[in-house]
């Protein structure tokens, strides 16, 4: 379609135009976002093909010292003058091999059927021979150490290769005829052209404890039968988790499948109405404080800001307070002024209106997010050229016109980013569902005491930390990664920001 | 035609501000309520009711009670001692990371750089709760359970997977000052320190600022780390805990007072620092 016939089509026909064309584009932008996961998946494995032929080949070709030290690390640098870097090439070998007989070895052999190894001592008692049990190693511990020394191991894999590779550089300096680095040389070189060794070391030591093994656990956790009915001895049960979350009733009674359903369909409705609920009115609140000929602006500005600088927990906390069910509450004192009657409206707990919850915390999600809204957009929108409302306004077009036909498209355009993190924030909104609701009004035709405003995020923390369903509960936490991780990485690939990093540079 | 698009203007204004007033009013107001009860104390010396029956205390109720058994008879001073140390120190750590790992993305180019940006996207992506359980594991298993040193590790052990607003702002600080420092004889070491680091105030503000008040808010982690250690609970977990039902009846008044001692700084910290959040949420958040 051409430019003229699409600007001759009425707003109805655009609109349907340019949903066709998103339906269209979205197996393309499937099918592209498939291809670079593929095309990564092969540049891994050449790479490994690659460095393993350099690993062979170096072997094949270098001397006899450069043979040994793939054998014993470090000696291609202590017997060529690089004492500091060779011992040191020496000891982290002879520390991993004391790690891996005193310690890892044990629970990587008992990682294969993580059943908690147990030993029954026989002692006397009064005369009687009696036993008793006592479990050596609890299958949590195995499954976590196992995963330490997986993860010790990889370490210990790049270092191992990264001392062959020095061997062999330094093999070829001595047979060029020129002096291998010294210690100094290198370490100086760690502030320059290998800064980011430097820099990232420690973070990323952090982050592998206390993000990547927690988060390895949990993704194994996923595929065991791990919960407070077996919690010193559990086994691999394989996907049966995620079979239990995707099965229908059986026998009448509450189901998974049933409450993962309605929860995940909640969940979706929740988000989109949390997000775009915010982000138009927090635009129109900015818009109207920013307004010409509107004094006192900073005065509107603060009272909003002051809700975001109060701690959300204690605010919502208050606000769970103030909307209880008993007479005396806020809410029910102002509605008997309005009545004239004591009245007790009942937000939360009634399973037959479970509407009114779901739009209470709605509404208490406004009032919590407009002020993120109003602070983000103000710059933003006061960057709109001005000459556009005024060409508009001669035109003769009205407040609500320019807002839908100027404002709107500008914002999304710039804002995209923003809107997916606050979506994908709101998917995983834990603080107002639980404080506020607690996900209740609970049915009964909810497994695991869920209820009606339950998100997937509290859901899991039900199940994980009051159920004590680890098992479950990991497996939820996969599904919502899995739904956050490709709606963000799709819309991130399609957006223009990924693809132009180093425009500014 | 001029008259009437004054009379029309100000007919618009003043709607404005009606619609402001009204939604000011009801914004500010649960902070309001807040602050009037925490100072609502029963006039004969007991306790008073967690619910007053009139929508703002009576004057004859309002007194100083709540606070000062605030600081005379309960555990607040030591929950508040605990949260500084444990976000002073996490903030620190957290800040640190962030900006190591955003330098190195932004300015630096090395083999495993984008498998390293996009491996730490995905691991941002995990909901943060799924970890808490073995995270708590972990702890245990390094001893560290039930103490200030393992909160703070777990606040700030993840920090550097921060790093994409800060990432966002180096990369708009133009590379030719890095070439002209180069070609002056620094290293990419004092690049850092003495070029880039002094050009973005902003954003180290802002990492501090989130990164410091991030402990003050959290109640979840505490609750799984600290268990039944009431001594080293962080001030979130504390008010958190006198709103449960055994506590309730009798702590409400001083989770009130509590929660505004807590907020008066949080909040003139932010108000203060206004400037710079802004800045730092749409250096990361916002491109076109």
């Amino acid at each position: 379609m051409t430019y003229t016939e699409y600007m001759s089509l009425n707003a109805f026909q655009r609109f349907w135009y340019k949903f066709t064309q998103f339906i269209k584009a979205i197996p393309s932008n499937l099918k592209n976002f498939f291809c670079a996961i593929g095309r990564g998946i092969k540049n891994f494995f050449c790479g490994i093909g690659r460095g393993c032929k350099d690993f062979v080949l170096g072997f094949i070709k270098g001397d006899i010292i450069t043979k040994l030290s793939y054998l014993i690390m470090g000696l291609g640098n202590i017997t060529r003058g690089q004492i500091i870097k060779g011992v040191a090439f020496f000891a982290i070998e002879v520390l991993y091999i004391l790690f891996m007989v005193f310690f890892g070895g044990t629970y990587l052999g008992l990682f294969f059927k993580l059943e908690a190894v147990k030993d029954i001592n026989y002692f006397e008692f009064m005369g009687k021979q009696m036993e008793q049990v006592v479990v050596k190693y609890y299958s949590n511990q195995i499954l976590l150490y196992g995963i330490l020394a997986m993860m010790v191991t990889a370490a210990f894999i790049a270092i191992y290769i990264a001392s062959t590779k020095s061997a062999r550089k330094n093999e070829e300096i001595i047979k060029a005829g020129k002096k291998p680095m010294t210690f100094m040389e290198e370490s100086k070189e760690l502030l320059d052209s290998k800064f980011h060794t430097t820099m990232l070391s420690l973070p990323v030591i952090l982050i592998c404890v206390f993000v990547l093994l927690p988060l390895i656990f949990m993704i194994f956790m996923a595929f065991t039968n791990y919960s407070d009915v077996n919690y010193d001895s559990f086994q691999w049960i394989g996907l049966d988790n995620f079979k239990e979350i995707f099965s229908a009733s059986q026998g009448g009674g509450a189901s998974m499948g049933y409450t993962f359903a309605k929860i995940t369909g909640w969940t979706i409705i929740w988000a989109i109405f949390a997000t775009f609920s915010n982000y138009i009115l927090g635009m129109v609140v900015a818009l109207m404080i920013n307004k010409k000929g509107i004094k006192l602006k900073k005065l509107w500005r603060t009272l909003f800001v002051m809700t975001i600088a109060v701690p959300q927990f204690v605010t919502l906390l208050v606000m769970a307070q103030m909307l209880s069910n008993s007479s005396e509450s806020p809410l029910n004192l102002i509605a008997s002024m309005f009545t004239g009657e004591p009245s007790s409206i009942d937000v939360w707990s009634k399973a037959n209106n479970a509407i009114l919850a779901r739009i209470t915390v709605i509404v208490v999600n406004i009032w919590v997010g407009i002020p993120y809204t109003i602070l983000m957009t103000s710059g933003i929108l006061m960057n709109i050229p001005e000459d556009l409302y005024e060409s508009a306004k001669i035109d003769g077009a009205g407040p609500v016109k320019s807002f839908t036909k100027i404002t709107l498209p500008y914002m999304l355009f710039v804002t995209t980013p923003y809107l997916i993190t606050t979506f994908i924030g709101n998917i995983n909104n834990f603080n107002v569902i639980y404080l506020l609701s607690e996900g209740g009004p609970k049915v009964s035709d909810y497994k695991y005491s869920a209820g009606k405003t339950d998100l997937l995020i509290t859901l899991l923390f039900k199940l994980s930390v009051n159920q004590n369903k680890y098992g479950l509960g990991a497996a939820i936490g996969i599904l919502v990664f899995i739904v956050c991780a490709t709606l963000s990485l799709v819309t991130f690939n399609m957006t223009k920001s990924a693809k132009n990093e180093e425009e500014f540079s | 035609m001029i008259k009437s698009y004054k009379l029309r203007r100000g007919i618009a204004n003043a709607l404005i501000y009606i619609a402001l007033a009204v939604m000011g009013l009801i914004w500010i107001f649960p902070l309001v309520w807040l602050v009037a009860h925490s100072f609502r104390v029963d006039p004969n010396g007991g306790v008073p009711a967690i619910l007053s029956t009139t929508l703002f205390p009576k004057v004859s109720e309002l007194g100083f009670d709540n606070y000062i058994g605030l600081f005379r008879d309960t555990m607040f001073m030591k929950w508040f001692s605990n949260t500084l140390i444990v976000a002073t120190c996490s903030c620190i750590i957290s800040t640190l990371s962030v900006l190591m790992v955003a330098y190195s993305f932004s300015r630096l180019r090395f083999k495993a750089r984008k498998p390293f940006i996009n491996v730490g996207m995905i691991m941002g992506m995990f909901p943060g709760f799924m970890t808490t359980i073995a995270l708590y594991y972990i702890l245990k298993m390094m001893g560290l359970t039930q103490t200030l040193l393992g909160l703070t590790l777990c606040y700030s052990g993840g920090a550097g997977l921060g790093y994409l607003v800060a990432k966002g702002f180096f990369d708009t600080i133009p590379r030719a000052l890095d070439e002209a420092a180069t070609i002056d004889g620094a290293n990419r070491n004092q690049i850092f320190w003495k070029i880039i680091l002094p050009m973005s105030k902003p954003i180290v503000v802002y990492t501090v600022l989130t990164s410091f008040i991030s402990p003050w808010c959290d109640f979840i982690l505490v609750k799984i780390i600290m268990g039944t250690e009431v001594e080293k609970y962080t001030i979130s977990r504390g008010l958190w805990m006198w709103t449960d039902k055994e506590y309730k009846s009798n702590y409400y008044r001083y989770f009130l007072s509590g929660s505004v001692v807590v907020a008066i700084p949080i909040t003139a910290l932010f108000l203060y620092m206004q400037k710079y959040y802004v800045e730092g949420v749409t250096a990361g958040g916002v491109k076109g």
